[in-house]
């Protein structure tokens, strides 16, 4: 019997020849990751059992995003202790204000993740990496601070779904549509325990920010992992960024999958998911008029340049409503570098919309644009759950940038194909 | 390893958003934390849940965000057993990692009602119903993730290991 993708990795890193849906196993960690929410607590777990030492200082990331830079004094307390742990350990990618981004972008765009990997992270977006080629999932603090320790985790080597893709997305149509369009298919357990893996022809003309903002969302079907094949895009990605050998694993032709969807991206239409859930996706076309009051541009799901240079296309020349607050957060220092050298940021600020440093502040409701009880906002984020960015009542619509921007200019949801 | 209580039911899809809104993720103290356990869909339950009590969820109970707070503040609540159709991976991870004790049972699920009495007993996966005079049975948990709850959780048990 064959293995897919995800199990050959899996294979490998158990340092066996084989490896079953099913079974449970040890696999070796090439990078184990925390942010300023989940680390304090893997720290605690990790002191309280008393260990001296961690398993490799230079597979081990911090990154302080959350609620950052801190948004009250308890804020500031988690980050020192991260700090103080990192400076004990010497971690070698710890990262701090004035360095750090949201970091499901940062450490792709570092060159810290790369093709082959087994990547356990302490966030449910830790899946993001699968668009290299890796096997990535989250976890929670505990398994983070026995990661740490010992440089080891367990698994269940979880089946696979085949995510076959064909045609070619529409302009103004991204992996945020495909992967709304996705979870709206299967649910938002659709996948769960599972592999989401996608090949066929259509993988060639997705972006690695598509990729990357697909791979992003699989735990919003549930997923253990989602995961690319390693292509010409992949592989000029990763150069001049990872400077280790990686490796391309590919699924034998014989690898059994509970299930093959078919996606024809050039369907695909702009793609709104309502609330509470991320599977009530609906194609734009089928969207009521929907006033809002604010838009959020960024996340680990959309803060990327391509997401900016969306955003940035339509909002050329044109105003923010006058009742929206369009808040636009460039996802990583690069990012936000970037935006400056191509004139977006001086977009984003003549049409009116607020910018921010890197941060995942509102989210999760945590800061940087909380909604009041009965507000409503477009964001290009991940979830839309009862009360994620602010009051119990408010609403979330989750989007891609082209949509965001172009209903931050019309006050309500809209197409970007009509601005 | 038994449990015992009396039931609080919820739907399906219960996210870690909802168990604890990420507004309180700066609260470094478990009690503190645990005083604001499903406030955003059911604002009685901290006053009602008694030590022991069992929660109760449709599908894919626990979805959503990776923080281990979830299953942390319902163990501090004194929830004694979660048990849902299904759970979410990373919740389900958590809860064993931490020694929050779960059941999968659609049966269960199904048929249990809120202010139900119940029994869980652990070994056989049978969960009674004593309210309504019924048992579901549900799956035991494989050996080797009881090994890790009866060491006391994932750290006790790779320390054990060393």
């Amino acid at each position: 019997m064959g293995m897919t993708m995800t199990q050959k990795i899996l294979a490998a890193h158990a340092g066996l020849p084989e490896v079953k849906a099913g079974q449970l196993i040890r696999a070796k960690l090439d990078m184990v990751l925390g942010n300023d929410i989940t680390s304090p607590v893997a720290i605690r777990e990790f002191e309280k059992e008393g260990f001296t030492g961690v398993f490799d200082k230079s597979k081990i990331s911090m990154v302080m995003d959350h609620f950052t830079p801190n948004k009250d004094i308890k804020a500031a307390e988690q980050c020192l202790q991260c700090r103080t742990f990192a400076k004990r350990f010497d971690i070698d990618n710890f990262y701090d204000v004035g360095q750090m981004g949201v970091e499901h972008a940062l450490l792709p765009e570092k060159g810290i993740v790369a093709a082959g990997d087994c990547i356990i992270g302490a966030d449910s977006h830790t899946c993001t990496y699968g668009a290299l080629g890796a096997f990535s999932t989250g976890v929670g603090s505990t398994d983070m601070a026995a990661g740490m320790a010992t440089g080891e985790t367990w698994f269940k080597v979880p089946e696979a779904i085949k995510v076959h893709l064909t045609g070619k997305l529409q302009p103004r149509v991204s992996g945020k549509d495909v992967i709304l369009h996705l979870i709206g298919m299967i649910g938002v357990d659709g996948a769960l325990y599972q592999s989401l893996e996608y090949c066929g022809e259509g993988v060639a003309s997705l972006s690695m920010d598509d990729r990357l903002c697909i791979a992003n969302m699989a735990i919003e079907a549930g997923a253990k992992n989602g995961i690319f094949p390693v292509d010409e895009t992949t592989i000029a990605y990763m150069e001049g960024r990872v400077n280790r050998p990686w490796t391309a694993y590919e699924a034998d032709p014989d690898a059994e999958y509970v299930r093959t969807i078919e996606i024809n991206l050039s369907e695909i239409e702009p793609t709104v998911a309502y609330p509470h859930l991320p599977e009530n996706a609906r194609p734009i076309s089928q969207v009521e008029d929907i006033k809002i009051d604010q838009v959020i541009i960024g996340s680990c799901t959309n803060g990327r340049l391509e997401d900016m240079a969306i955003a940035a296309e339509i909002l050329k020349g044109q105003k923010v409503a006058d009742h929206v607050r369009c808040i636009v957060i460039p996802a990583t220092q690069q990012v936000f570098q970037d935006c400056i050298d191509l004139g977006y940021m001086t977009t984003f600020i003549q049409s009116g919309c607020a910018v921010s440093t890197p941060t995942c502040g509102p989210c999760l409701g945590g800061h940087m644009g909380v909604m009041a009880n009965g507000e409503k906002c477009v964001a290009t984020t991940n979830r839309n759950f009862v009360g994620r960015m602010g009051g119990i009542t408010s609403e979330i619509y989750l989007a891609s940038p082209a949509v965001a921007a172009a209903s931050a200019i019309a006050g309500k949801i809209a197409d970007p194909r009509e601005v | 390893m038994n449990a015992k209580g009396f039931v609080h039911k919820y739907g399906d899809n219960v996210d870690t958003d909802v168990i604890i809104p990420a507004r309180y993720l700066n609260i470094a103290d478990k009690k503190e934390l645990a005083t604001h356990c499903m406030e955003d869909i059911d604002t009685n339950f901290v006053n009602v849940v008694k030590s022991g009590d069992v929660m109760v969820g449709g599908f894919n109970f626990g979805c959503g965000s990776s923080r281990e707070h979830a299953p942390m503040v319902i163990k501090e609540s004194g929830i004694s057993c979660v048990i849902a159709k299904t759970f979410a991976r990373i919740f389900y991870r958590n809860a064993i990692n931490i020694g929050l004790a779960i059941m999968e049972c659609p049966e269960a699920s199904e048929k249990i009602e809120a202010g139900d009495e119940v029994a869980v007993d652990f070994d056989t996966g049978v969960i009674t119903n004593i309210t309504k005079g019924e048992t579901y049975q549900s799956l035991p948990f494989p050996a080797f993730i009881k090994e890790i709850i009866q060491a006391g959780g994932l750290m006790s048990s790779i320390k054990d290991k060393q």
